[in-house]
Parts: C-alpha cells; sequence; structure tokens
C-alpha cells in the first residue's frame, strides 16, 4: 500500500514534467523559424553599423570566409567589396568583462583603421557597465577612424591603466575588456591582412540567407 | 465574493506587497532596480509569469500531492518563463532585446513561488489568478518605486530609456533631473539597493502604523 502511494508522487511529477517538455518543445518549433530570422535580421544591423553602405556595393552577410584566431577558435570574416576589391572586413571579437565575455563586431577598412565597434551581446552591470551600448552612450564611437598605430600600441589602453581611453564612472573593467578586445581584434587583422583582403580567398559555405 | 477580491487587489498592491511587505524576491530587486524603466520591466515579466502559473497551479491543484508540490512549482514557472522569453524572441523582438536579459532571473524569484505555495495551491482558479495580476503589479509598483529613488539619486534621471521598454511614445516619461555628476553613485551599486529597499519598508510600516494597523510580519495569507 505505501509502495503504491510513494508511486503515485513519482507518476503526477513526470506526468507533469512530461506535458511541460511537449508544451515547450512545440513553443520551440513554432518560434525557432522567427527567432532565427530575427537573429539575422540583428547580425544584418550590426553588420550595416560598422561597414558603411559607401564602401560596398555587395552583400557583407553573404560574403564570408572563415579564419582561425590565436587560440584557434574558427571566426566569420564578413567582407565587403566594390570593384573587385576588398574594401572593409568585419568579425566577431570578445572581450572579458565583469560578467562574462563581452561580445563585438568589429569593421575595419584594407588599410586597417577601425570604421566602426558595435557590442552585440553582454552581461555587464545595467546602468554602469552598460553605456558600452550605442544606446546608452556614445562612448563605444570614440574608436571609429583609429588604428594599431594611432594612438601607438602601448596607448590602447584605458587612462587607469596608461592607456588613452576613458574609463567610465564606476566601471573601469568594462571599457578595459573592450579595449583590450578591439586591440587584439586590430592585431589579428593586421597579422592575417593579406588573406582577409584577398578578393579570391575561399568563401565560406553559406548558410541559406534570407 | 466582492470583498474577497477586494482584500487580494490590497493585499498584492500593499498589506502584502512581495517587496515591501513580505521581503520576498530581494535578489532580482536589488540587481534589477538601478533605473525605474529596468524595474518597472523586471516587475512586469515577472507580473506576466505570476499571472499565469497561478492560474495553472490552482487549474490543478488538486492532482498535485502534497509530497511533490515544491517540484511541480518550479518545473511550472520555469516552463512560463522559458515560454515567455522564446515567444517575446520571436514576436516582440525589440522589447525582448531590453527585457531579455531580466527574464531568466525569474526562475530565483521565491515571490511566485510563495504565491503559489501559500495561495494558488489551496484557492480557486479566479481568485488564483487575481492573486497571480496583483502580486505581479505589486511587485512592478515597489520595483519601479526602488528603481526611481535610486535613479533620481545616483544617476539624476527618472525613467531613462523608457521609450526603448514602451515604445517612442512614452519618450515624455524620461527626465533628466540633474547633471550626470551630480549623482551618488551607490545608489546605483547593490549598497543603494539595500539602502532605498530598507527606506521603503520602514516608509510603508510609519504608514501602517500612522493608519492604525497592526505592523504585519509576513502576513494573513503567507504560509512561506
Amino acid at each position: 500500500m505505501k509502495q503504491q502511494r510513494m508511486m503515485i508522487h513519482g507518476v503526477i511529477l513526470g506526468v507533469f514534467c512530461l506535458g511541460f517538455a511537449f508544451i515547450l518543445a512545440v513553443t520551440d518549433r513554432l518560434t525557432a523559424k522567427d527567432i532565427a530570422a530575427r537573429a539575422l535580421e540583428d547580425r544584418q544591423n550590426s553588420l550595416s553599423q560598422v561597414i558603411p553602405d559607401s564602401i560596398h556595393n555587395n552583400n557583407p552577410v553573404t560574403n564570408t570566409i572563415l579564419m582561425k584566431d590565436g587560440q584557434g577558435n574558427e571566426i566569420t570574416v564578413y567582407r565587403a567589396t566594390r570593384e573587385g576589391k576588398v574594401t572593409g572586413v568585419a568579425y566577431e571579437i570578445f572581450g572579458s568583462g565583469y560578467a562574462g565575455k563581452i561580445k563585438l563586431m568589429l569593421g575595419v577598412d584594407a588599410q586597417g583603421k577601425v570604421l566602426g565597434v558595435r557590442v552585440l551581446a553582454h552581461k555587464e552591470t545595467p546602468g554602469l557597465g552598460d553605456k558600452i551600448e550605442t544606446k546608452k552612450g556614445d562612448w563605444i564611437l570614440r574608436f571609429n577612424d583609429l588604428s594599431l598605430g594611432n594612438p601607438p600600441v602601448e596607448k590602447w589602453k584605458v587612462k587607469k591603466d596608461g592607456g588613452q581611453f576613458d574609463q567610465f564612472a564606476g566601471a573601469t573593467i568594462t571599457p578595459r575588456g573592450v579595449v583590450r578586445a578591439i586591440r587584439e581584434g586590430l592585431e589579428f587583422f593586421a597579422a592575417n591582412k593579406a588573406q582577409m583582403t584577398d578578393i579570391d580567398a575561399s568563401k565560406a559555405p553559406m548558410k541559406e540567407a534570407h | 465574493m466582492a470583498t474577497e477580491y477586494k482584500t487580494i487587489v490590497k493585499d498584492g498592491l500593499w498589506e502584502n506587497n512581495g517587496v515591501l511587505g513580505m521581503l520576498l524576491g530581494l535578489c532580482p530587486t536589488m540587481a534589477m532596480t538601478t533605473s525605474a524603466t529596468n524595474g518597472l520591466g523586471m516587475g512586469l515579466a515577472t507580473a506576466v509569469v505570476m499571472a499565469a502559473s497561478s492560474l495553472l497551479v490552482s487549474v490543478f491543484r488538486s492532482r498535485i500531492t502534497q509530497e511533490v508540490r515544491i517540484p511541480v512549482f518550479i518545473l511550472i514557472v520555469a516552463a512560463m518563463v522559458t515560454l515567455v522569453d522564446l515567444c517575446m524572441n520571436a514576436w516582440m523582438h525589440e522589447l525582448y532585446k531590453v527585457l531579455g536579459l531580466f527574464i531568466p532571473l525569474i526562475v530565483s524569484n521565491c515571490l511566485p513561488l510563495a504565491r503559489l505555495e501559500a495561495f494558488a495551491a489551496k484557492e480557486p482558479v479566479m481568485p488564483s489568478l487575481m492573486d497571480g495580476i496583483f502580486m505581479g503589479i505589486g511587485f512592478t509598483l515597489a520595483l519601479t518605486a526602488i528603481g526611481a529613488v535610486r535613479e533620481v539619486t545616483g544617476a539624476g534621471t527618472l525613467f531613462a530609456d523608457a521609450s526603448l521598454l514602451l515604445g517612442p511614445a512614452f519618450k515624455f516619461m524620461e527626465m533628466h533631473l540633474m547633471p550626470p555628476d551630480m549623482g551618488v553613485l551607490m545608489m546605483i551599486l547593490p549598497p543603494g539597493g539595500f539602502l532605498v529597499a530598507g527606506l521603503l519598508v520602514v516608509g510603508k510600516r510609519i504608514l501602517d502604523v500612522r493608519a492604525g494597523k497592526a505592523i504585519q510580519m509576513g502576513g494573513a495569507h503567507s504560509a512561506a
């Protein structure tokens, strides 16, 4: 008798788990396509912010090459082309912030000058570290037109570390991570410039683009 | 019946207010009230989850045995949170970009769980739904109030970025009350959260005492 009572609890819990798992699975199916479409739109939006329309006449989302960074991670490089020349590239870079990774998109022209940087995702403290978003401040815009020699490499740091970039009140770790990520991103470009700007570099197999 | 609903509304909004009365859900409260807009967003998302899970628990209340009720409640809250998260990501993407950060945090809020245990598990469907909604609104009001105080004293603004959350029509809510350098940074940092929440709790108690009510610890319905 007691055994049977014990059973019933397990059965009830199991039925609820199954039921909600089913509901979640259905919802996931229903939303997956829309979520993927939104993610692609977001990507296109962030690309158009770091690669100005004026320098290319292709769609950079569809012209990509795969590369490996120093740690062996695969990086997708989006390329802007015009009249048979690569005029700019954009790729994701990662900074270590106060609360995990900060994901950014860095746009660089063929000479290694920053076209623009935008934050794609971060978990920084709202109200403090989130000033790296363009919605919350224009801090991130100060990197436009800078390059590895301008300012010199040893100045690619926040002011607190002896560099030239302002940290913001209450948050040093976040801007430090961003500055470092951009510097490393530019070094990555400098090291791989030939391949990244080679118009004939083998294209990455492209997932269907909408 | 009408008086019962009146009690539910009063309980949720003031008497047993989740944060200021029962001191529940303090983890998301401290984390998300760095601005009035953040508090409002977190509160609204929580209210939706609370209403949905109260409704579900009440519907199934006779099927859930005493021994497994807690895991089932947690399962229901977590499922609702995931559901809201997926649907908003797909169909309310602009809002999701602002709120998305807060939504998974609702699982770690003990207020929904406490209300399921103390109310929805025992009461009929309609009162439970009402309890979920009004506890949620009360939570929203408390978070917005704490956020407003912290934002004004810490950053000198009020409802900054409200238009990102509520749409461009609410641009008028965004106010700059002080030059940004005037703000006391501590108010935005975690200590400010504890200070402001504590002061608001004291304020509520003073008002209650003035009104001649006995100070309620935990409150009438609360067993948690």
